[in-house]
């Protein structure tokens, strides 16, 4: 039985759907320009992707064949800096940002020499934003990372590259939203919008919600929500799983893609890429290959106590850049998807939010738009 | 709470504990055997470094990590004490040597 929704009509300046790591970061980028911003949240039963994320601020590989979508990313984490800051400062939550550069380690020939082709057709894509990224041997890498096995082959590294604590950030992403007035409301899952041209109405946890502008945030959730605004969000569930160890005395100086060592020790290892529909559970098989790829990179690790693991869906789009969309049926309703919401933070809260408060998406997102799946 | 263990008991087991000669009862786990010896602590967390002591006594908790026979991070309270063993407490993060 649906819930009773009361006619009466709470009034804000924006409401954004959606409490991940996305819409958290929007939330806040908009409290700066709006007085009352609202944040509707499904609560901890929604595929969160927040939650299995691996916490990367990675600028090396994101873009390949898609420039606009290097340089985004690359502005984003040129502003993780002042971002990390401001939070601190605003909310006292350290997010651990550290920007050390990072490693992608290629463990065969085959593997080393497709990098290598990859880094090679990075710095021959226009843009002029491009991550200095180079390909370094086995030795070279060694002294940069040490500890690695002999099966390391090299590996691409990029200066760049870093990490947080995603969990850190996800707090401090909270505490800053309520800091700054905003109104958060949890287990509101949105029933219906209502949608008019720079009026929308959205039935949420029995009450009715309206204001000029929405963002819709919510993950594999803007699927289903984007028709609502005649926004077309082709997205899909991939899954990653993600094995995590006691914590250890800090051995790694700077992050590699498929291990990580967080600012309290835990060692990180991961990350699949599954396509298995909505199905977080964790499989032995998969962590398996996992934890030896882990091993074949740093052998030492072999003893390592394993003390989680888990499993949690990504949000991609057919070609897996983000999709960030106003509706031109009904102006004021933007949508805003990505499977890199860490890395992105900083570019949502800050220059994403700020046009959503204009009104309007500048000319560096407009490759984002669901137009391009309609060809 | 060691009691019926200890009546059973049917002889000692001799091990040391950060290098010091101790002895137990035949049956106790690692965990039984460092309370029995009287300690306060059986390690120090890894980022307050904090004493801790064991808690659930039945493989939840994580708190009564130890280093035995040189292996690091292991649940005190699941481990059968072995005559001769080496237990090490264990003061902040494991450390494995890159």
């Amino acid at each position: 039985m649906a819930d009773a929704v009361t006619s009466r009509r709470e009034n804000f300046d924006a409401i954004v759907v959606g409490g991940g790591l996305v819409g958290l970061a929007i939330a806040n980028g908009l409290c700066r320009s709006l007085k009352k911003v609202l944040l509707l949240d499904e609560g901890d039963v929604a595929f969160r992707a927040s939650r299995g994320n691996f916490a990367l601020v990675w600028v090396q590989s994101k873009g390949l064949g898609a420039p606009a979508y290097a340089d985004w990313t690359r502005r984003s984490a040129a502003e993780w800096t002042a971002f990390a800051a401001d939070l601190k400062k605003q909310t006292g939550v350290n997010t651990f940002h550290h920007q050390p550069g990072g490693v992608h380690v290629c463990l065969s020939e085959a593997e080393f020499e497709k990098r290598a082709a990859e880094v090679e057709q990075f710095r021959n894509q226009p843009g002029a934003n491009r991550c200095a990224m180079e390909m370094l041997d086995h030795d070279e890498l060694a002294k940069i990372l040490p500890g690695i096995g002999p099966d390391v082959v090299g590996g691409s590294y990029c200066e760049s590259d870093g990490h947080c604590s995603s969990l850190y950030l996800f707090r401090a992403l909270h505490e800053g939203f309520k800091g700054s007035g905003g109104r958060y409301l949890a287990n509101a899952p949105v029933q219906s919008i209502e949608a008019a041209p720079g009026d929308f109405a959205i039935a949420a946890a029995g009450r009715r919600f309206a204001a000029p502008k929405v963002v819709l945030a919510a993950g594999l959730g803007n699927a289903r929500l984007g028709g609502e605004v005649a926004i077309n969000a082709p997205l899909e569930p991939v899954r990653g799983q993600v094995l995590v160890t006691e914590r250890l005395d800090p051995f790694m100086p700077m992050p590699t893609t498929f291990v990580r060592q967080t600012a309290e020790g835990s060692v990180l290892f991961g990350d699949s890429h599954e396509d298995v529909g909505f199905d977080v559970t964790t499989k032995g098989g998969v962590l398996g290959d996992i934890a030896a790829r882990a091993v074949k990179s740093f052998p030492f690790l072999s003893s390592a106590r394993i003390v989680r693991s888990w499993g949690a869906l990504r949000v991609m789009t057919p070609d897996g850049l983000p999709l960030y969309q106003q509706s031109a049926e009904y102006p004021g309703a933007f949508i805003a998807n990505c499977h890199s919401g860490v890395t992105l933070a900083a570019a949502h809260a800050g220059p994403l939010a700020d046009a959503i408060a204009t009104g309007s998406l500048p000319e560096e997102l407009s490759a984002f738009t669901s137009a391009r799946f309609d060809v | 709470m060691f009691e019926a263990k200890l009546k059973t008991a049917s002889g000692k087991v001799a091990f040391t504990i950060d290098g010091k000669p101790h002895e137990a009862p035949d049956g106790v786990t690692i965990a039984e055997a460092m309370l029995l010896a009287g300690l306060d602590h059986t390690r120090l967390s890894p980022v307050g470094k904090q004493p801790r002591a064991p808690y659930c006594m039945m493989g939840v908790c994580f708190e009564c990590l130890v280093t035995v026979d040189g292996v690091a991070g292991r649940q005190g309270c699941m481990i059968r004490l072995c005559e001769g063993m080496a237990i090490v407490r264990q003061a902040g993060k494991v450390k494995l040597a890159p």
